[in-house]
């Protein structure tokens, strides 16, 4: 069970949290208003200044699209808050539950009406955050937090590709306005924007060969998987691809991509759906099937697809919700969510019974449901385009194979035996769970017998994928004619399969081929980049300070020495003539100390040693006249010495610990950074380059800053951001120092 | 070990070295110093008094603890950058107070940062050196 029901001695639950449904109610009641005005044409937008100077603006556009999204998104969202509520009855963790779909509920929201496409790709993140949050909820479980991982992954690597498609679609379209973007279809970056929108688009509509992460996803609490996981998130890549149609579709390219993954998923979300049993990862590939059917029609491009897809978006989200639901309400009631372990389970749950049956009909297409409508108008849009009879063939496998999925559950759950040891005890309905799903079963038909009430939302819908305007009429009953004639060809067929499969073990037959499929890559690349990662991190976090101060040194042997063999530069003449006598005695002295320093048997020598060479370098400061830089290094170096000090009698036995090989390179090194910026340093004291900031500065310290000293001026107040930062940098610092100290000495036995 | 001269001598000298700290920080506006150098120099002394007496005493002389030292020295930084935000000019302008005669003024948020600088730096050493000295 997903979810773990309560114990007796949970917290109660705040009695505001029963509220929670009035939210998306409210909104709901809010966009339905807009229906009427929407339908005739009007479109609803806002605009706000966000960040001008990168082109950013809140803008939100409520046109048929957007709007048949948020209402799928607030109507399923009532019915889902509401079933959560007796579903996780007695939970303590619900009110954390329901913040997360309304978190999740308002990205969608943003995701479907937002203009702006940065806005947009935004919400598009957030709605996979809020799916981790939710894939996770039981997040002592390993594996759903194995699965919430592995969805997060998954779409938000889709999601990096999407960010840099929009980002091109920006330039190419010359504004990152969606509305405002005519084709860019003749665009040399056309091809890019393509693939990479599409790659978003197919990571979060799970899409082959991305789609394995929908099924995992199953590890979500019910309402989750019937919200997010088949009504509308999943269907977020859907929705985009349909945005962006009038400004990417109408080309060869996205017709071939748009339909071999479309089709392609779809076979392989039936046929894998054919094969499970657990009944919510059964729906997960028959939802992976429905969104490959979309994708499909939405790389048609005739007007009939559209319409086909939006109208077909409706009914799944209606029938795949209440499935779902009744899935929950099923496990919830009889203890468990494999087909083969369920069976005749009509006696004790009637309604459960007929409200399945309702959603089974819709899943296999057929009846007075809205889903029926949707069939057989893809039906005919696919049969009345170019190259439709491999799409129709596709198509007609696809929905026998989902049919013979649609009477399992439909039917044999509950009037048919169970297949092993049939579930023990008395089962009873839970009436306050059916609510939800029942009332989706009835909007489906509802909506079938009044065909004009879906009309006057897909249509407005439909005309937003294919940017011209057209009126619709839908009709439960077309007639006989090809469409239907087809449609009772794939209900024979689905009934053929599904009784065809009771002496035949198909999970077991394909185990081997289906074991080989895209989540064991997914295993293989993850695995390699935690390892690669490790690796890594290992090479250039080694612990061990004399290997940083190795790779520093000799990344700085390595920029400075080729940048100077590069431009040739080298000390002339002069630039050694300049070097005066003082220098060089300075110099030697600090040489003769670092040797001792090298040398010294002893650390406090060693210490002694450093404190010279630091004075030294004091000294030569101070001969080129910084006298400020030369009180700070004097007083450090009286700082280390005294630091050192302290803690010499807890430092360790001062002896080597490499080897002679270790020390020679260390020696080398040593030596070229020196030389090498020895070198350095002479050509450029002596470089006579126009310096326009050293003359600002002179200039405007007194001038602006009322301060003579230059270097004090530049730390306060020209460069007083910087000093900011750098004693921020150094409080952390210390604090980090007063830690360290703090726990070596408190830890227990050591 | 304790010696007697050191811990006399101690007793003059670290308040001379924390005057002259003070001195550093208020001329580096002109003249070499600032809050950097000061704020090395004022933990110098706190670092001869630890070593004239023993940690506990060394810690006791500064009546506060060097955390909030810290704290307070960040915090006045940043107000003083922040002041001018008040008057809709970007963050660490430099505000002067207008002075009472001549042309050049003293006082002003700039100063205000240095001391800022002072604190954190002091603060910061103090700590280190406190907590090496309780090891």
């Amino acid at each position: 069970m997903a979810v773990t029901r309560a114990s007796g001695a949970a917290a109660p639950v705040p009695p505001w949290v029963r509220a929670v449904p009035l939210i998306p109610l409210a909104l709901f009641i809010a966009f339905a208003a807009r229906i009427a005005s929407v339908a005739s044409g009007a479109v609803w937008t806002f605009s706000a200044p966000w960040a001008p100077s990168l082109g950013l603006a809140l803008t939100f556009r409520l046109d048929g699209l957007a709007l048949l999204f948020a209402l799928l998104i607030t109507g399923v969202g009532v019915l889902i808050t509401a079933f959560a509520t007796s579903y996780l009855a007695g939970d303590p963790r619900l009110g954390r539950f329901q913040l997360f779909l309304l978190l999740f509920m308002g990205s969608m929201l943003g995701v479907t009406t937002a203009d702006n496409a940065i806005l947009l790709f935004i919400f598009w993140e957030l709605t996979s955050i809020s799916s981790f949050l939710l894939i996770g909820f039981d997040h002592q479980r390993k594996e759903a937090r194995d699965a919430a991982l592995e969805a997060l992954l998954v779409t938000s690597g889709g999601g990096l590709a999407l960010l840099a498609g929009l980002v091109m679609l920006g330039r190419a379209g010359g504004s990152f306005e969606i509305s405002e973007i005519a084709s860019v279809s003749g665009h040399p970056l056309y091809m890019p924007i393509v693939v990479t929108v599409a790659l978003g688009c197919f990571t979060k509509s799970a899409q082959t060969p991305f789609h394995f992460w929908l099924p995992s996803a199953m590890e979500a609490p019910t309402p989750v998987s019937a919200y997010l996981h088949s009504a509308t998130m999943v269907k977020a890549g859907v929705y985009l691809l349909a945005r962006l149609a009038p400004a990417l579709g109408g080309t060869a390219t996205w017709t071939l991509l748009l339909g071999i993954t479309g089709g392609v998923t779809m076979l392989t979300g039936s046929f894998l759906a054919l094969r499970a049993r657990d009944l919510k990862r059964i729906l997960a590939y028959s939802t992976v099937a429905a969104l490959g059917m979309l994708v499909l029609l939405l790389g048609v491009g005739t007007r009939e697809a559209a319409v086909a897809a939006v109208l077909f978006l409706l009914a799944h989200a209606l029938y795949k919700a209440s499935l779902f639901l009744m899935a929950g309400t099923i496990e919830y009631d009889a203890g468990s969510r494999n087909v083969d372990e369920l069976g005749g389970l009509g006696r004790a749950m009637p309604l459960a019974a007929v409200v399945t049956g309702v959603g089974a009909l819709g899943l296999a297409g057929f009846g007075p449901i809205l889903a029926f409508i949707a069939k057989e108008t893809m039906l005919g849009s696919l049969l009345a385009a170019p190259t439709g009879a491999i799409a129709v063939t596709a198509l007609l496998l696809a929905s026998a194979m989902l049919t013979a999925v649609a009477v399992t559950i439909g039917w044999r759950l509950f009037w048919g035996e169970s297949l092993r040891a049939p579930s023990g005890g008395a089962i009873r309905e839970s009436k306050s769970l059916i609510a939800a799903p029942l009332l989706l079963a009835i909007a489906s038909v509802a909506f079938a017998i009044v065909p004009a009430w879906a009309a006057a939302i897909v249509a407005p819908a439909a005309s937003s994928v294919t940017g011209v305007w057209a009126a619709l009429e839908l009709h439960l009953w077309h007639g006989p004619g090809m469409p239907l004639l087809l449609s009772a060809g794939s209900l024979l067929g689905g009934l053929a399969i599904h009784f065809g499969l009771r002496r035949f073990d198909l999970a077991a037959a394909t185990e081997g081929f289906v074991s080989r499929g895209p989540q064991r890559w997914y295993g293989w690349s993850i695995t390699a980049l935690v390892d690669g990662s490790a690796r890594f991190s290992r090479l250039l976090q080694s612990g061990y300070l004399r290997s940083y101060v190795k790779i520093i040194l000799v990344t700085v042997i390595a920029l400075v020495a080729s940048t100077m063999v590069k431009s040739g530069i080298a000390p002339t003449r002069q630039d050694w003539d300049e070097v005066r006598f003082h220098e060089v005695v300075i110099a030697l002295v600090i040489m003769m100390a670092a040797l001792v320093a090298v040398r010294s048997e002893s650390r406090l020598g060693a210490v002694a040693a450093l404190g010279v060479v630091g004075y030294g370098v004091a000294l030569m400061f101070i001969t080129f006249s910084a006298p400020d830089l030369a009180m700070t290094q004097f007083l450090v170096e009286t700082l280390m010495v005294i630091l050192f000090v302290q803690v010499i009698y807890h430092l360790p036995r001062f002896v080597r610990i490499s080897p002679a090989r270790t020390r020679a390179i260390d020696a080398c090194i040593s030596i070229a950074v020196g030389a090498i910026m020895t070198v350095f340093v002479i050509i450029a004291a002596n470089e006579s380059v126009p310096n326009d900031a050293a003359r600002f500065f002179a200039e405007a310290s007194y001038r602006e800053a009322y301060g003579r000293n230059m270097v004090n001026v530049i730390l306060v107040d020209f460069r007083a951001l910087d000093t900011a930062g750098e004693i921020t940098v150094l409080a952390i610092a210390a604090v980090g120092v007063y830690a360290l100290l703090k726990i070596r000495g408190e830890a227990p036995g050591t | 070990m304790r010696s007697l001269i050191l811990e006399t001598a101690t007793r003059f000298l670290a308040p001379l070295l924390i005057l002259f700290s003070l001195f550093l920080l208020s001329r580096g506006h002109h003249e070499s110093g600032g809050g950097f150098a000061g704020g090395l120099l004022a933990s110098i002394a706190f670092a001869l008094h630890l070593f004239a007496s023993d940690p506990k005493a060394g810690r006791e002389v500064l009546p506060v603890d060097p955390h909030v030292l810290i704290g307070a020295g960040l915090l006045v930084a940043f107000v003083s950058g922040a002041i001018p935000l008040f008057g809709g000019l970007p963050l660490f302008t430099g505000l002067w107070i207008p002075p009472a005669s001549g042309t050049t003024p003293h006082y002003g948020s700039p100063l205000l940062f240095d001391i800022g600088v002072y604190l954190v730096v002091a603060g910061i050493t103090v700590l280190i050196l406190h907590t090496t000295a309780e090891e």
